[in-house]
């Protein structure tokens, strides 16, 4: 079988299928079964300075394309957590802290405080209000927010871009300027929907973040424009939820990809995915470095 | 699925704060399953079924009092019934808990009586005017009520019950009630553990699943769709009776 391992963003990983922030990382124990069902690394949930018990519910609903969530950055702040990232790392895979604050020197603070294998700035919740999108749109604060936290930290920093946004490839030029080691791409898309027998909208906060197979093709562009520019790695996000989806992410220039809705299925993802891509590896007998932005070398 | 809308047709007072709501459809759960009630405007809560169209609540914070201001033609969105419920084993089984975790209990006791099985069971309440559904128990089989204030049979916590009962006699056991009830009593019919499933509890956002929120310690099991029924050998070891995390994913006391 020809090898998954890889080197990207600054960590060795042993596949390039991770779980992505926000599903399952909660506690340090569902993440170490993340890990131990074969992700090759795994993402906590966001953190904050300060606990939060997160939106109203419904916090989920399902639609007809794929899944509206705003749990609205529940965490017990960082204080609380580095317990969960210790147990974490029993599932011996990279574990990576994803981070929140509202400016500069505050997620400068959590990562300083927090020991991890590496963090990832979450600049892109879109229904969080003084976080996440909210900064994470304009890029002198991308930039900002990457070069405090890489002064802050001795580890690689990785920075999640929202693709609410006119031009997300200003956004990763911001963050490479600010000294990023990777990018994320991407975070989840507004959106809402509302209960037609009420008129209610259906979230607890109204609006939420799109994910599951919709946005996968709105990621795959993402992915490639920013891999098309860029000279750091890009670990692609978006609606994988199968082994030809993380090919078909690949292929657009990322290095590695996250998991995330597709969690609904249960851990076998991880393995269902790393295997199918190994297969495909063989059969079409290529590295996955030659994978990797075989998209981009097409064009005619 | 989006939630699905349904009518209150009826609603009654079973004890001081807890109320049965019948809905205008049967959703055809299992016992032990819960059912995500969305409150509009306020908040969505799990609730679990004490009989096919009927949930069981006790106000206990601001979006079950909600729920308790809704009269007969309110409407609530309903996802679910979610979860693994009860699985019925054997042919005696017993019934265990307390509070409002008697709902399910007496929901699945009259499916087991259904299908020929023999049932008793042993409930506890903290004192007369908690005790709800006595009817539908003693309907079943013998059933033994302990109340903490002795203001009805046996004074004391329900584990007081357990030495009027020969726990070997029965195929499988099922508990449903404040955590430290059942903690208690696991803790004290340790070697029945595998024959016991029991009923649980923990803070859900996204009953799909995927949040994380509701994951038990050290499996990291999720119990919004692996649970909330799991086997009681699993939770003695586990966080079951130690602790709890909350909303924000911290860890806090167990209570009741």
């Amino acid at each position: 079988m020809p090898s998954l391992f890889i080197h990207a963003g600054g960590l060795h990983l042993n596949n390039p299928v991770l779980l992505a922030a926000g599903i399952l990382g909660t506690t340090g124990a569902s993440l170490c079964r993340a890990a131990r069902a074969g992700a090759g690394g795994v993402v906590t949930k966001s953190v904050g300075s300060v606990p939060r018990e997160g939106h109203p519910g419904p916090n989920v609903v399902h639609v007809e394309c794929g899944l509206l969530n705003a749990m609205g950055l529940p965490n017990p702040s960082y204080k609380d957590f580095q317990d969960e990232i210790d147990t974490a790392r029993a599932g011996g895979v990279p574990v990576i802290a994803s981070i929140f604050g509202s400016f500069a020197a505050e997620f400068a603070q959590i990562a300083r405080s927090l020991k991890a294998d590496a963090f990832e700035l979450n600049l892109s919740c879109p229904h969080a209000e003084k976080y996440g999108s909210e900064l994470g749109r304009y890029p002198d604060l991308v930039e900002s927010v990457t070069g405090a936290v890489k002064a802050a930290a001795n580890v690689p920093v990785w920075v999640k871009l929202t693709p609410n946004t006119a031009d997300i490839l200003e956004l990763g030029l911001a963050a490479q300027r600010g000294g990023a080691d990777a990018i994320v791409a991407i975070n989840t898309l507004k959106a809402m929907a509302i209960d037609i027998e009420t008129g209610y909208p259906i979230l607890g906060n109204r609006f939420g973040g799109l994910s599951g197979p919709a946005i996968k093709p709105v990621a795959v562009r993402c992915v490639y424009e920013l891999a098309g520019r860029l000279e750091i790695p890009v670990i692609g996000v978006g609606g994988v939820s199968s082994w030809e989806d993380a090919v078909e992410m690949i292929m657009a220039g990322a290095s590695a990809v996250q998991v995330g809705t597709a969690l609904l299925r249960g851990y076998g993802i991880f393995e269902e995915i790393t295997t199918g891509l190994s297969r495909y590896l063989e059969r079409k007998s290529l590295t996955l470095e030659e994978l990797c932005g075989l998209a981009r070398r097409r064009r005619s | 699925m989006r939630p699905i809308n349904c009518i209150i047709e009826e609603v009654r007072s079973e004890a001081p704060l807890i109320r049965t709501f019948w809905l205008d459809r049967n959703l055809d759960p299992a016992p032990g399953q819960y059912v995500m009630v969305w409150i509009r405007g306020v908040d969505e809560i799990p609730m679990s079924f004490s009989g096919p169209d009927t949930i069981t609540v006790q106000s206990v914070g601001e979006a079950s009092a909600a729920l308790f201001s809704l009269g007969r033609g309110s409407s609530v969105g309903l996802r679910g019934p979610l979860g693994n419920g009860f699985i019925l084993r054997g042919k005696r089984i017993l019934l265990m808990g307390g509070g409002v975790g008697a709902a399910p209990l007496a929901f699945l006791g009259e499916q087991a009586k259904g299908a020929g099985m023999r049932v008793a069971s042993l409930l506890g309440f903290r004192s007369k005017e908690d005790l709800i559904f006595r009817d539908r128990f003693e309907a079943l089989g013998d059933t033994i009520i302990t109340t903490d204030d002795g203001s009805l049979g046996i004074p004391g916590r329900a584990a007081a019950g357990l030495k009027e009962l020969d726990l070997f006699d029965y195929d499988q056991i099922y508990l449903c009630g404040p955590e430290m009830m059942m903690w208690d009593i696991i803790s004290r019919t340790r070697e029945h553990a595998k024959k016991t499933q029991a009923c649980i509890n923990r803070y859900f956002k996204c009953a799909a699943g995927i949040c994380g929120s509701c994951c038990l310690d050290p499996e990291g099991v999720r119990v919004c769709v692996e649970g909330p029924v799991l086997m009681a050998d699993r939770l003695a070891e586990s966080e079951f009776g130690r602790y709890r995390r909350g909303p924000t994913g911290g860890k806090g006391p167990c209570r009741g």
